[in-house]
């Protein structure tokens, strides 16, 4: 038993497999030819990641060769081998892809200087080969591409020789200084608020991006911070978990309360810019909150969830627009919002009724459908003397709160309600997932069957998800339409659904600070299918990188950024964690049977 | 009268008769095997019961009302719950959320109670979790404390199958139905599960209709048995009857019934 088990311990994973370098060599080279023509370079260049060094469109091609030699060089360790030693065959094998990615590069250099496929390709431009030359000539610039892609990829094959420690520590580096130099924006206006302008002013250039020096003071700060508090957070962590459960929910409580009061007063040291972008966010934390009831609990596939958003913000605009061409009561918003969640709870179970009889890709399909549906009503003429077709309803005044009014040129205002709408459907979904309804959703989602035969009414407990989920939809539009002040059938395309989808797989399904994740990241950093997010630039390849992200993550990562533990097993079809007690009484057993 | 009775039933797929002018009864407090060979209609005989298909012909009465044209989960509602031979546990939910999801049709808070944490809705839940608790514990220590708040698919292959029972018997029935629950199971454990069927009539007051390959469990358990062939009752009686009956020997492609006993008894 044991001499089979050292045997074991005594195999080495295998060595590096070249023919893999070599498909990354290509894929590398693809990829970077591709992300040149999808017209990357050019349009980010425009924004510094540290001036004068390095720009985003030069960061979109220089990623490629590092992160496909250090992908290259990983390999699965399974259980019982132990890892070989790396050498200097590591680093060539990663020289090796990185020059196969810069090859791609250099390749179309070469077609574009000597070819013309504008007509097809609208990027195949002057402009990018003198981007890819430097603006040196392209004789330079190809030596320039073969040296740096085979650095970049001799460091990502160098990842894997260095200690771990060091190789997290230069990824940390990496990360803390992109992220810094990408959240300016946001970094800038909150200190601003605070009156710390010296700091910014500082590290930043006045026209985005980091200074050198403030990339080395990032870097810096990013290296010392660990070693000055790490041990010291360490130390908490495990206070924290040892305590007994009641002592440690009091303290759970605790830093609950200080993270709602912190929300409360951030508004007031931000500015325009962050509050709105803020804002944006939370609109779509509430629609994802509200999909993930209905796709992360129930798992009901609803591709039309922008129904009801739509459906939210059109009766609010009716019911307080004075200028809603049918029926124009004028109500205060409060009042609107009651009648705006019973009419979308209402439309919830219509649209849920026929829809929840069928199952897997016919639902998906027919949501999809009933959300179109629900938008063309909208555009219609038929309905254009309630709706105002296409012209819409302009005029929706703002929530008049008492102390002010919340509309769309004050962000800040805006934001606040959000969040105390946000606060609303997180404890909504929280108190729901564990309570006897909660618990019907997630058998349903296990195995519909099955549910039905333990005795959960399907039907209905469907349909309640749908009309919670339109309900915290409603919200959501409501206060869309008096932010906007204006609201139209283009607000509510179909890409709605899907990128509100996107944000809810990308955080984690089922999973509430996931989902909240998921559109801090999508909505605010790339943003929204209208709404710009953090990085501007990136606005016209957005659907791209949502695309690619989406791609990735269900590849590597299928339970998203935050992910649920039971759908982490769920998805990753881990062993069967037997333990000791079952191992021995197994044991036992084989004993009993093989005398 | 009987607790379930059934008369003529039959069920038709296609050209393919499952079951064919069906008679079956079950008393209260009695315990009966259904065998017979495979393919032989005997979980689509459950299917039925349950709800989850609908009869070409015939009426299934329990308690006096018949369950014809009721969705599962009202016949579950009836007191009537099953397993299902090839487990199928809630895999991503917690072992206690298992128990506590199959007594759904016996609680009835709903979104108010959750939202604003009402008396009855705490009181309820407690009692849910309560009663939970007390079913796993039929089964020993293992599907108890720590294991309450672990994932079912953790579990071994033998506690996937206890908890398939204890999910049933967490509904609430007074009929349990139970599809082969000792499959795969080692002799040892298999003996175990066997004298806890025992218990579920004498400590929980259920009557038990059990599907069994097994022919020791059959023969411990039973006060009837049932013999379904080409989806027709080909024999009924009490073990020993239904063993030597030649039918059943030919049903069984000839083989004696009773050579699985034979082999089971000259093991140790
Ligand atoms: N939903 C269905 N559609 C079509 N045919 C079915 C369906 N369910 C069962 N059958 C067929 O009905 C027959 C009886 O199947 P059933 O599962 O009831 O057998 P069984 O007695 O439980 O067998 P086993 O001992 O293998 O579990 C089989 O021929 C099966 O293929
Ligand atoms: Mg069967």
């Amino acid at each position: 038993m044991t001499a089979t088990s050292d045997n074991l311990s005594m195999l080495e994973a295998p060595g590096i497999n070249w023919r893999r370098q070599i498909r990354f060599a290509l894929v590398g080279g693809l990829s970077s030819a591709f992300i040149a023509l999808a017209g990357m370079p050019v349009g980010l260049d425009g924004r510094n990641i540290i001036r004068p060094i390095l720009s985003m469109g030069y960061l979109a091609l220089l990623w490629v060769p590092f992160v496909f030699a250090s992908l290259a060089g990983s390999v699965v360790i399974l259980e019982g081998m132990t890892e070989r030693e790396r050498d200097a065959k590591d680093l060539a094998a990663g020289a090796l892809v990185g020059l196969g990615s810069s090859s791609g590069l250099i390749l179309l250099m070469i077609l574009i200087q000597n070819f013309n496929l504008r007509d097809p390709l609208v990027n195949w431009s002057p402009q990018l080969l003198n981007l890819l030359s430097f603006d040196r000539s392209i004789g330079l610039g190809m030596l320039l591409w073969l040296i740096l892609g085979t650095t970049l990829g001799l460091l990502g094959g160098a990842m894997h020789v260095v200690p771990g420690k060091v190789r997290s520590r230069i990824l940390a580096v990496a990360l803390a200084v992109f992220a810094v130099s990408v959240l300016e924006t946001f970094l800038t206006d909150l200190l601003e608020g605070f009156g710390l302008e010296v700091l910014t002013d500082f590290v930043y250039y006045k026209r985005g991006g980091l200074e050198v020096l403030g990339a080395v003071v990032v870097a810096a700060l990013t290296l010392m911070i660990p070693l000055m508090v790490g041990s010291k957070i360490k130390d908490i962590k495990t206070r924290v978990v040892e305590m007994p459960n009641e002592e440690r929910r009091r303290v759970n409580l605790l830093l609950l309360t200080v993270c709602a009061a912190l929300m409360l007063v951030l508004p007031f040291f931000l500015g325009k810019i962050t509050n709105e972008l803020l804002a944006n966010v939370g609109l779509f934390v509430l629609l994802a909150l509200g999909l993930n009831i209905v796709v992360g609990l129930a798992g009901i596939l609803d591709l039309g969830y922008v129904a009801f958003f739509a459906v939210g913000g059109y009766t609010t605009a009716v019911l307080t627009s004075p200028n809603s061409p049918g029926f124009s009561p004028e109500l205060p918003w409060p009042v609107a919002l009651i009648v705006v969640v019973v009419l979308t709870g209402i439309v919830g179970l219509f649209i849920g009724a026929p829809v929840i009889r069928m199952r897997g890709d016919y639902l998906a399909i027919v949501t999809l459908g009933f959300g179109e549906i629900i938008r063309l009503l909208f555009l219609s003429d038929w309905l254009s003397g309630w709706f105002g077709g296409a012209q819409g309803i302009t005029n929706i005044p703002g929530v008049d709160v008492g102390i002010g009014t919340v509309k769309g040129t004050d962000p800040r205002s805006v934001f606040l309600l959000v969040l105390v709408f946000c606060a609303i459907a997180i404890y909504v979904s929280w108190r729901l997932e564990h309570s006897r309804l909660g618990r019907a959703w997630m058998a349903i989602r296990e195995d519909e069957d099955v549910a039905e035969a333990m005795g959960v009414n399907t039907t209905n407990t469907k349909l309640m998800a749908f009309v919670v989920g339109a309900v915290l939809a409603s919200f959501s539009g409501a206060i869309f339409s008096a932010k906007v002040g204006s609201i139209f059938p283009t607000s509510f395309l179909m890409l709605v659904s899907i990128i509100i989808l996107v944000v809810v797989i990308v955080g984690g399904m089922g999973n509430i600070v996931g989902v909240i994740v998921g559109a801090l990241v999508l909505i605010g950093v790339l943003g929204g299918p209208k709404q710009p997010g953090l990085l501007q630039e990136f606005s016209q390849f957005k659907l791209l990188i949502y695309g690619a992200l989406l791609v990735w993550m269900m590849l590597k990562r299928p339970e998203g950024l935050v992910p649920n533990v039971r759908r982490t097993r769920e998805l990753h079809q881990e062993e069967f964690l037997q333990d000791a007690w079952l191992k021995g009484e197994i044991d036992t057993d084989d004993h009993e049977d093989s005398p | 009268m009987s607790m379930l009775e059934i008369r003529d039933l039959s069920v038709t797929f296609g050209g393919l008769h499952a079951l064919k002018n069906l008679n079956f009864h079950v008393d209260e407090g009695e315990i009966v095997s259904v065998i017979g060979p495979n393919g032989a209609g005997k979980t689509t005989f459950f299917n039925m019961i349950s709800g989850m298909i609908t009869p070409t012909t015939g009426d299934i009465v329990f308690e006096g009302e018949s369950l014809l044209g009721l969705d599962p989960s009202q016949v579950t509602e009836r007191g009537i719950a099953r397993t299902f031979q090839n487990v199928r546990l809630f895999a991503n939910m917690t072992i206690l959320e298992n128990v506590m999801v199959a007594q759904h049709c016996r609680t009835d808070q709903r979104v108010f109670g959750a939202l604003f944490q009402t008396k009855s809705f705490k009181s309820e839940e407690e009692a849910i979790r309560n009663y939970g608790e007390e079913v796993l514990s039929f089964f020993g220590s293992r599907l108890v404390g720590y294991r309450l708040d672990q994932p079912a698919s953790v579990l071994s292959y033998a506690n996937r199958r206890r908890l398939e029972v204890a999910r049933a018997m967490a509904t609430r029935p007074r009929l349990l139905l139970l599809d082969e629950p000792v499959a795969g199971m080692n002799p040892r454990e298999s003996a175990e599960l066997t004298a806890l069927i025992g218990r579920l009539r004498s400590e929980w007051g259920f009557t038990v209709v059990m599907i069994e390959h097994d022919m020791s469990v059959v023969r411990d358990v039973s006060d009837r048995v049932v013999v379904l062939d080409h989806g027709e009752t080909i024999a009924q009686g009490s073990y020993d009857q239904v063993a030597n009956d030649p039918k059943v020997i030919e049903a069984y492609l000839g083989r004696p019934v009773g050579s699985d006993v034979a082999a089971e008894e000259e093991a140790p």
